[in-house]
Formats: C-alpha cells, structure tokens, sequence
C-alpha cells in the first residue's frame, strides 16, 4: 500500500475528483442563485403587500383628514394605534414633535425604497422593550402636519438576517459534504484504475500472462476490465503464435540450409583446382546467406519481445570495457584511438547478450567508417533521463538525409555498399532499442558520427498480485 | 572414440555420421528421441550429439532424462530453432555445448574434440606446455624457453585456451565464446586480430611457430608440424 502524503495529491490530481469539483461548484453556484432568487421574489411580494395595506391607509387617513379635520385624524390614530395589529402610526406638527400615534418621535430611517423608508422602532411589552424593523411612508397633509403610516416587518427582516448568515455555512457544509463524498468516489476509481495500470505496466515489462482483476459488481469498470482481458488474451494468442511462426521459419529454412552446405562441404572434399575454388566460393556465399537470416531471425525476435523474458538488472560499464576490450586491436591496426570515456555503472534493466551485440555493431560501424588517425569514443552514462551509451567517432558520418534510413532493414549507403556486412548492423541496433524501450539517434559528431542509445530510467520490476 | 548421434533429418545425420566415420570416430545413429535413449543407456559413448527437436522425445528431455538415469557423458546439441533463449533451455537440461544449424563440420568436429578432451581432465593443471612455451596458471607468467613473455590478461586467456586444447582446432566461434563469452558473430572478423597480436608475442623471433592458422577453420597449437 502506498502511503497517504502520497494518496492525497494524487486523489486532488485525479481526472475523477477535478470532474466532481467542477460539478460540486456548478451545483453550489446553481443553488445559491436559487435560493437567492426565490428569496428576493418572495421579499418583493411581500413588500409590495405591506406597502398596498400603507398606501391604502394613507389615502384613508388622508381622507379623514380631510372630512373630519385635524382632531378626526387623531382620533382615529389612536383609534387604530391601540386596536391595530401591526401598524405604527405617527402624526406630528411642521417640526417632528409628536401629536399622536404609537410611535416615540420620528425615526432614524434606515433605508429607502422609492417613497418608502424602513426604520427601527422600541415596541414595549410591559418593561420590556424590544427593537425592531418596520416599513412605511411619510405622507404631508395641508398645514405642514406629517403623517407617517408604517407596518412592522420585523418577521420578514429577522427572516432575511437568519437567511443571509446561514447562507454561506449551508453551501460551506454542501461544499464540504461534497469533497469527502467526491474523495471517496475518486479514491474508488483510482484504484480500480491503478489495478489496470500495475497489470498494463506488467505486462510491458513482459508478463503476459498478467490480467486485470475483476469484481462481482459488473460496472463501467468491471466491462472495461473484462474487455481488456480479453484483449490481452488475443495479444497472448498472437505473441505466441508469433513466436511459433519465428520458430518453424527457423526451423524450416535452416534444416535445408544444413544440409546444402553439408553437401557444398562434401563436395568442396572431393573436387580439386578451379571446381574447389567455385566451391568454397558457394561456401562463402551461402555462410552469408546464413548470417543475413539469422541477423533478420534475430531482429524479428527482439521485435517480437521474445526476448524480455530474458531481460535483467544489468550494468552497462563492464558490457562496454568488453566491448572496447574485444575490437582495441583492430582499431589499433588500422591506426584508430578507440578510447573509453569514464562514467558510472550506468544499470538498466536489459539482455546483456542482444545489447553487447548492438554496442559491438556500433563500435563495428564506426571502425570501418573512420580514417586512419581517427577516434573512437565509447561512453554509458547516467543522466537524469535515463542510461546513455554512445559511440562516438571521427569518420564520414552519415548525412541528416539518411540518418532514419540507415536503421531500416538492408538499408546501405552507396558508399558503404561493397564493404562486407549484411546491411542489418543498425537494423538490429533499432530492435534492441526499441525492445529496452530505449531511443536510438544518430547525430552529428562535427566531424563524424555519434550513435546513442537512450535508456528509460529503470523502474522497479512491479509487486506481484496484491 | 565412439559417438552417438540422434538426428531426425536424415540427410543431415547421413553426412554427419560419414564426415564423423572419416574423421576416425565410431558412430552409432538414432532417428527419434526414444531410440536415442535407448541407446545412449546401454552402450557406452564418449560424445553425444542430439539435435533439437526430434520425433517422439524431444532433444531437451532426452538429455534430462539421460542425466536422471546418472549418464554423464558429453552432449553436444543441434539446434534449428532461434537462438535467443533456446541455448540458456538447451545448457540448463545438461547439453554442455550447443551449435545453431546450418554450422560447418569442422566447427562441430572441433567442438567435439573439444568436448571429449573436457571428459578427461586426469588432474588439475596448474601449468601448461607446449613445445617450450610454458604457461603458469598460479602465477600467471608465460615462457617461451628462457624469454619471458609479457600478456595481457585476455592474451592469457586466450593463449590459456588454446593450450589447454592443444593439437585440436579451435574455431574463431569456440574462442569468442570460451574467452570472450559473446554469442554473435561480429561484422569484422577481430578474433584474427587478436590471434596475430599474440602470435607476435609467442612465435615472432622464434625458430619454430607454434600457434597456425588451420585454413577454412581455425587455429591450433602444437610443438611440431
């Protein structure tokens, strides 16, 4: 099991949590623009009734006041100040001191909205007193008397205050409530989906008898398990198959092989002069037929991936002093430096065998390309992308033209067309790069040729079924 | 010597067994895995050479069963298949050497002269010699007579081997994988180089050579010729 400090920027990181956070914030915002919505329409209902049952007052009162005079007016605020339920009546002089009503004197207005105020007022309940909202209207009547008609509203008011401070903690406790539901989900997800992963890398290191395991709830994840299993299986039948056509080509074409050079062999005994010497040439000829099948045979294979199976920790450095060690005198011979440039081990995880036989094809290559008084260079190592070898040289090297070129198969450059070899040297380089998961590339040494091989760092070979 | 050679291609195994009969050897043959058994049971055998894949028992388990009954003798393997993992299979059931077809006679004929001469090791050497080339395997000093002669360590391998197959033909092949333990042919043919390297080290000022070159297959080295 990996531990947490590693889990969790993974899970915030994870395709399935940024798609639950994305829908988590559309759904708060939705819900708040709801809520607030249907707030305001119904405070705007509610306003335009209080402010109809004030209008409607106003006018009566008005009215009274008209008919009945000053003294009918306040006979009918007190009236209506002692009996009526909610409202708050006041009538003052030119200067704002009270003649009657059952407001104090005239309030501190808190807000407008359009002839409307709102205000705070002390409603006494024995020696209680009490602050609260009301709403209503200044009405001037002829005299320069005020006349204020207003309705309590502090139901709506301590409403709108509780709405708007438990607003933010209901979407905070809706946001929060969604994170560990979304976290649960996504941790579910990415472990089915880091099964799928470890067998996927498992396979890719060469196990291919590795299978996604499957459980008994047949979701999303349970058909795309068993839809790469079967997959996987066909790949297996292939490979397989594969390696069985690999195998009876080889067999089939190399029996008769055997046996023409036994025959060419035993004719060569008992012929003399001119015919012998035909005869060793046909020895010759087919001895080159032979290495050109069995260097195409081994690039199919390396191809094929048979050969991972085979693949192990390695280090590069002693695959590279044997190599150096192996062709130093026939680079001596022909008056060429072949020199070893220091590094580290430089491990890979690798086939030794197929990759002492690419560095040897190299080092080969850049030999019979290089002049006398030239250099070659070999060097493995570690850098923070990876394992480098590379063999470096002094010689003609190949134009950009054709640097891809040479790495297919029987590909020879005019040049180099009648030096021996079978055309497949840097073809069998490719194979084993590409079955080390390595990048092969071909540079420009300035003056020269320089061939590397880049190795994937090695990963640690991955746990068996947990 | 007497050899058993199982081979299911006929053709092959007719030309083996006479090139083998030419060469002085006594040959029995078998055509299948059993009879191979059989054979290489009740009679007794200096060499074995099996191919493969053969009818009814194939190569591998032949020689595994061979090695279950306590026969110890030699096994050389012949093999068509590739060659990637089929040698390691080939070496792990108890083949002591393995030779991918299509091979040359004389590489066989060497690998077996080779094979024979490792069943008898009467004691263990700690020097070598050779006409008057002496090799000391414990303190890795060479002479050629009264000279001393200065080796690199893979020269002293090299010349450790030849010597140690002295009066045999060793084959380029045989020597990349016995000193150099490489299992591909290169390009360029550097074991020649490195023959010529030490050849000017052992014989050059000296009367008698005694490292040659045996055309078509090998080398070989002996006091006299």
């Amino acid at each position: 099991m990996r531990a947490t400090s590693f889990r969790i920027p993974r899970l915030l990181r994870s395709q399935a949590f940024r798609i639950l956070l994305i829908y988590l914030v559309l759904f708060a915002v939705s819900a708040v623009a709801l809520i607030a919505f249907s707030y305001w329409n119904t405070r705007r209902a509610l306003d335009a009734q209080t402010d109809q049952t004030i209008e409607a007052e106003i006018t009566g009162l008005s009215e009274q006041y008209q008919r009945l005079g000053l003294r009918g007016l306040v006979d009918v605020i007190i009236s209506r100040s002692i009996h009526g339920d909610h409202g708050l009546y006041l009538l003052t002089d030119a200067v704002h001191r009270p003649l009657a009503g059952n407001l104090d004197g005239w309030p501190q207005v808190q807000s407008h909205s359009g002839h409307f105020i709102e205000f705070d007022y002390e409603r006494r309940y024995g020696s209680e007193t009490e602050r609260r909202r009301a709403r209503g209207r200044a009405f001037a009547l002829t005299g320069g008397f005020q006349l204020l008609v207003a309705r309590d509203v502090h139901e709506r008011y301590e409403t709108v205050r509780l709405f708007t401070t438990t607003l933010p903690w209901t979407v905070a406790l809706m946001v929060l409530l969604g994170l560990i539901g979304g976290g649960f989900v996504s941790r579910n997800m990415l472990s089915r989906l880091d099964s799928i992963n470890r067998t996927s890398e498992d396979i890719i290191q060469g196990d291919l008898s590795r299978r996604v395991p499957t459980t008994r709830s047949n979701d999303e994840f349970d058909v795309l398990a068993s839809n790469l299993n079967r997959m996987l299986d066909r790949n297996e039948r292939l490979m397989k198959g594969m390696r069985e056509v690999t195998d009876s080509v080889a067999h089939d074409l190399r029996s008769p092989l055997n046996r023409l050079r036994n025959r060419l062999e035993s004719a060569l005994a008992h012929s003399e002069g001119d015919n012998a010497e035909q005869m060793q040439g046909a020895i010759e000829e087919t001895d080159h037929l032979i290495a050109t099948f069995n260097a195409l045979l081994l690039i199919a294979e390396a191809e094929a991936g048979a050969a991972r199976e085979a693949m192990e920790p390695m280090t590069l450095a002693p695959v590279v002093e044997g190599v150096a060690e192996l062709y130093a005198p026939l680079a001596e011979e022909k008056g060429i430096k072949l020199a070893v440039k220091p590094g580290g081990p430089a491990p890979i995880e690798g086939n030794k065998s197929l990759v002492s036989q690419a560095l040897a094809n190299l080092v080969d290559n850049a030999i019979k390309y290089t002049p006398e008084g030239g250099e070659v260079t070999l060097a493995a190592s570690e850098t923070p992308g990876g394992v480098e070898l590379c063999v470096a040289d002094t010689g003609s090297g190949i134009p950009v033209e054709d640097r891809s070129r040479v790495m297919e198969r029987f590909v020879r450059l005019e040049a180099s067309r009648n030096s021996p070899g079978t055309g497949l040297g840097l073809s069998l380089v490719a194979a084993v790069a590409r079955l080390h998961d390595a990048v092969f590339t071909l540079d420009d040494n300035k003056p020269g040729l320089r061939a590397t091989l880049r190795f994937p760092v090695r990963r640690p070979r991955a746990a068996p079924a947990e | 010597m007497r050899i058993l050679v199982v081979e299911d291609d006929l053709e092959a195994q007719r030309y083996l067994v006479n090139g083998l009969k030419e060469s002085g050897h006594v040959v029995d043959d078998a055509a299948d895995g059993d009879t191979g058994l059989t054979l290489a049971l009740s009679r007794p055998y200096d060499v074995a050479v099996v191919d493969r894949m053969l009818p009814k028992l194939d190569g591998l388990k032949l020689v595994e069963e061979m090695r279950e009954h306590g026969n110890s003798i030699p096994v050389l393997f012949l093999s068509a298949l590739s060659e990637v993992d089929d040698r390691v299979k080939g070496l792990k059931s108890g083949g002591d050497d393995y030779l991918t077809k299509p091979y040359a006679f004389v590489e066989l004929l060497a690998r077996i002269d080779a094979l024979m001469r490792r069943r008898s090791p009467a004691t263990v050497k700690t020097r070598l010699q050779v006409g008057d080339l002496e090799l000391d395997l414990l303190t890795r000093a060479a002479n050629r007579g009264v000279t001393p002669i200065d080796l690199q360590p893979r020269e002293f391998r090299l010349l450790e081997y030849l010597m140690r197959h002295a009066g045999q033909v060793v084959t380029r092949t045989m020597l990349l994988e016995s000193v150099w333990e490489y299992h591909f042919d290169p390009q360029t043919n550097v074991i020649d180089v490195h023959i010529s390297r030490l050849r000017a080290k052992i014989d050059k000022g000296f009367e008698t050579p005694l490292l040659h070159t045996i055309r078509g297959a090998g080398y070989m080295i002996r006091a006299r010729n």
